[in-house]
């Protein structure tokens, strides 16, 4: 091999496991930061895991909000077309939050289908629907008139 | 009347791309310098027509013509006349005029300070530009019109505009940002021109250079912009959230950030060609891709307005085929390009390939997040999405490398150095930094984070090197003030460059670890202790805006006992659009924030209130701040405008020789 040809060797090898490293890493982060999205039916399918951070979302069921009195604890009821999971939130809920709206909550799956919620988001528009809970409400059958 | 004279000139305006597509470009592969004069006049010709349609379109929003869909949708005879001009651009179709009208403006530009340049170049250029911009015209007139009127029976009051956009931040944000994105199509086109006429030599490098610079420091204030927005006006006290939209502008600002760097390598240097060229072509495709994730609606957030496929397979196929001609033109060329330059493992050019190599892994790791969501939803694999972890456990460690490799690399002479040379300096900067870094976080600080201590000791790594690269240069001057006063001005504008990332970082660093967030309960009369301040509400009122009613707390702050500001956070109800939204309350500070958001009224007339204490979080924009200034300071430079003083001598020596 003439000191060009090695050099070149070298130049070549080191590229590919640079690339290497870097892709093994951004998978690996990937794969440890992907929130996968569940619909309430899903979630009481047994569907949704119980060891990750997941989404779920769902239209707010009316009358289902319970605050506590002392501190900013506050518990909801979301669902589907044929489903309903409960959520627990510590915190200070967005805007737009309100009974009926559709909404996201991003936490972990507890025992009894409940979700305790790190985030919660209603978006920032009057008419919007995540369109997860737009896709969710579409596939239970039904349409989002019968809220 | 005035909707459809801003249609006209629209029209007109495609018109007139046309023409500065065909005639200039045929001119230019025809040696025909009378089509090649077209060019500049066709620029104007094309802005001035934009700028009657934009003012059109402003003046339908400032009459309340609800006739007029755009104008009842966004708009309201209650909202105050300003955020009637902002609503121009608070929506799909406005934002899209605005950003032609921008193209237009920039195309006008290079047709003004291109005097100096080979009449070809400057035809080929103005011609590519028309390209991109027939593409986007016709992408306004056929599916984002904004002057389709309703018409015959059109509504007495207008929707009103989101009130989330009802904010100075975003008076000025969409410009800046748009200026930006749309900048970089300049050198794009001087790129493509020069692939056109076969001369890549680095003269092309040089002229894009000023233009580069200039997009790359409106797209830093328009992100920068964005980021106090979301900080003030969306009530959580974040000022970042690695969400696609932001990603979306954040991709163009890191490859064009590498594209500054490398295109200095290229002019000074003739090394890293097809590189540049690359890169250059890449940093306009995720301008055009912010563009397409923002206006498709395949995403959903604050920024998109509507949901259109056909909108976004036209947006696709621009960027298909903008990216691809160019990525296919630079491929028949490829063997024409050469670069001459060599150079030595340690040196200038070895720095700036670690800066391209490190703000392009950086941008992957930008683009592999944000788009992998999207393409899992394409494949019908589930919809799931990526969360902030992902970008933060990445990019960290990107941009503590890069700030390492900026310590060293300014540092170094262009071709060939050696470290040892450098040694001594670098040493005591070593040993400087880390002892303030780890000095500061271990003594300042609770609890001890190494993250911060490794920030800010890579932070006084960069401002060390940097006053050392200084001191190296005027060490052995008389005067050693008028010698730091009389450096060039585009040396200022690096060091400017690389002390607002120091800042920045620095302001990053201190927001992500140190800042307090607690929700606590207020009533009239109660306090609550966060952060060692005491927040008293003394006072809760209603009240009624122009276009919303509101309930207002009056709080204050006392520290150690003493009253030290009164905050005024509010909950505004929008009439129009039945939505709510919180005024958050600041009192903003050098080193600190306190940021006050009401969230919502409890059963027992108290109030459930977001307190924040915010550490060093102005140091963020402060840093694109200097950054920026820097990048103006650096265009400002004498240098680019030398050339063309020589050739306005040249040409009065002519009328001088003609006049005798």
């Amino acid at each position: 091999m003439t000191p060009v040809r090695r050099r070149r060797l070298f130049m070549v090898m080191s590229l590919v496991l640079a690339s290497g490293t870097a892709v093994a890493l951004t998978t690996y982060a990937l794969r440890q930061n992907i929130n996968l999205f569940f619909a309430p039916t899903q979630v009481i399918a047994g569907e949704a895991p119980f060891d990750r951070v997941i989404r779920v979302g769902g239209l707010v069921v009316p009358g289902s909000i319970s605050r506590d009195q002392e501190t900013l604890q506050v518990s909801f009821d979301i669902a589907d077309n044929s489903g309903v999971i409960r959520v627990s939130y510590s915190g200070i809920l967005p805007d737009l939050f309100r009974e009926g709206q559709g909404i996201v909550a991003r936490g972990t799956l507890g025992p009894d289908h409940h979700i305790q919620a790190q985030e919660v988001l209603a978006r920032h528009d009057e008419e919007y629907m995540p369109p997860e809970v737009a896709e969710a409400l579409k596939r239970t059958s039904m349409t989002h008139d019968s809220y | 009347m005035i909707p459809e004279l801003g249609h006209l000139a629209l029209v007109l305006a495609i018109a007139t791309s046309i023409l500065l597509v065909v005639l200039p470009l045929v001119g230019a592969s025809r040696g025909n310098y009378q089509l090649m004069a077209t060019a500049r006049p066709l620029a104007a010709a094309q802005f001035w027509l934009l700028t009657v349609s934009f003012g059109c379109l402003v003046l339908a929003f400032l009459q309340n013509d609800f006739s007029v869909q755009l104008v009842a949708e966004h708009s309201n005879t209650r909202l105050p006349w300003y955020y009637q001009i902002t609503a121009t651009w608070g929506n799909h179709e406005g934002s899209l005029l605005l950003w032609v009208l921008t193209l237009a403006g920039w195309t006008w530009a290079v047709a003004l300070f291109s005097q100096s340049l080979p009449r070809e170049l400057v035809a080929r250029v103005l011609g590519v530009m028309g390209v991109i911009s027939l593409c986007f015209l016709l992408f306004t007139q056929m599916t984002s019109n904004p002057f389709t009127r309703i018409l015959p029976v059109f509504p007495y009051e207008g929707n009103d505009l989101n009130p989330l956009l009802q904010d100075f931040g975003m008076i000025v944000h969409p410009p800046m940002l748009y200026m930006g994105y749309v900048g970089f199509a300049v050198v794009f086109a001087f790129v493509v021109a020069a692939l056109l006429g076969g001369r890549l030599d680095s003269a092309w490098a040089r002229w894009s250079r000023p233009w580069t610079t200039s997009a790359w420091c409106f797209l830093t204030l328009g992100i920068a912009l964005g980021s106090w927005w979301a900080y003030y006006e969306l009530g959580w006290g974040g000022w970042w959230f690695w969400d696609p939209v932001e990603n979306a502008s954040f991709m163009p600002w890191l490859l064009g950030t590498a594209l500054m760097h490398s295109l200095a390598a290229t002019e000074k240097r003739s090394v890293f060609k097809a590189w540049t060229i690359l890169l250059a072509i890449a940093t306009f495709s995720l301008s055009i891709l912010g563009t397409f994730l923002v206006r498709s609606g395949v995403l959903t957030s604050v920024h998109s307005f509507a949901t259109d496929p056909t909108r976004g397979l036209f947006l696709l196929a621009i960027m298909a085929l903008l990216t691809g001609s160019a990525l296919l033109l630079l491929l028949l060329r490829a063997s024409t390009i050469r670069s001459e330059g060599r150079f030595a493992p340690v040196s200038r050019e070895s720095g700036l390939l670690v800066n391209n190599v490190l703000l392009v892994g950086a941008c992957g790791v930008v683009f592999v997040g944000t788009l992998f969501p999207l393409v899992v939803d394409v494949l019908n694999l589930g919809k799931l999405s990526v969360g902030p972890p992902y970008f933060n456990a990445l990019f960290a460690p990107l941009t503590l490398a890069l700030m390492a490799a900026l310590g060293v690399g300014p540092l170094l002479r262009w071709k060939t150095d050696d470290l040892y040379r450098l040694r001594v300096p670098l040493i005591i900067s070593g040993i400087i930094s880390v002892t303030l870094g780890f000095g500061l976080t271990y003594f300042l600080l609770t609890p001890f984070y190494w993250l911060v201590a490794l920030s800010l000791s890579l932070v006084f790594w960069i401002v060390c090197t940097e006053l050392e690269d200084i001191r190296g240069r005027i060490h052995n001057k008389h005067h050693r003030w008028q010698a730091l006063l009389n450096l060039p001005r585009h040396y200022k504008g690096m060091v400017l460059g690389h002390l607002g990332l120091a800042v920045t970082v620095t302001g990053i660093a201190m927001v992500s670890f140190y800042d307090i967030a607690e929700d606590v309960r207020l009533a009239e009369d109660r306090s609550a202790v966060v952060a060692g301040h005491e927040f008293r509400m003394v006072e809760l009122y209603d009240y009624q805006g122009p276009n919303f009613t509101a309930t207002r707390a009056v709080v204050e702050v006392y520290r150690d006992g003493r009253q030290i500001t009164v905050m005024r956070p509010e909950k505004r109800f929008y009439v129009a659009r039945q939505m709510p939204m919180t005024q958050v309350a600041l009192s903003p500070g050098l080193v600190r924030d306190l940021y006050l958001a009401l969230g919502e009224p409890l059963d027992d007339g108290s109030w459930a209130v977001r307190v924040q204490y915010k550490p060093f979080v102005r140091w963020i924009w402060l840093g694109a701040l200097i950054m920026s200034i820097g990048g103006f300071l650096a265009i400002s430079d004498p240098r680019y405008r030398l050339a063309r003083r020589r050739r306005t001598a040249t040409v009065t020596g002519e009328q001088h020789v003609a006049k005798t």
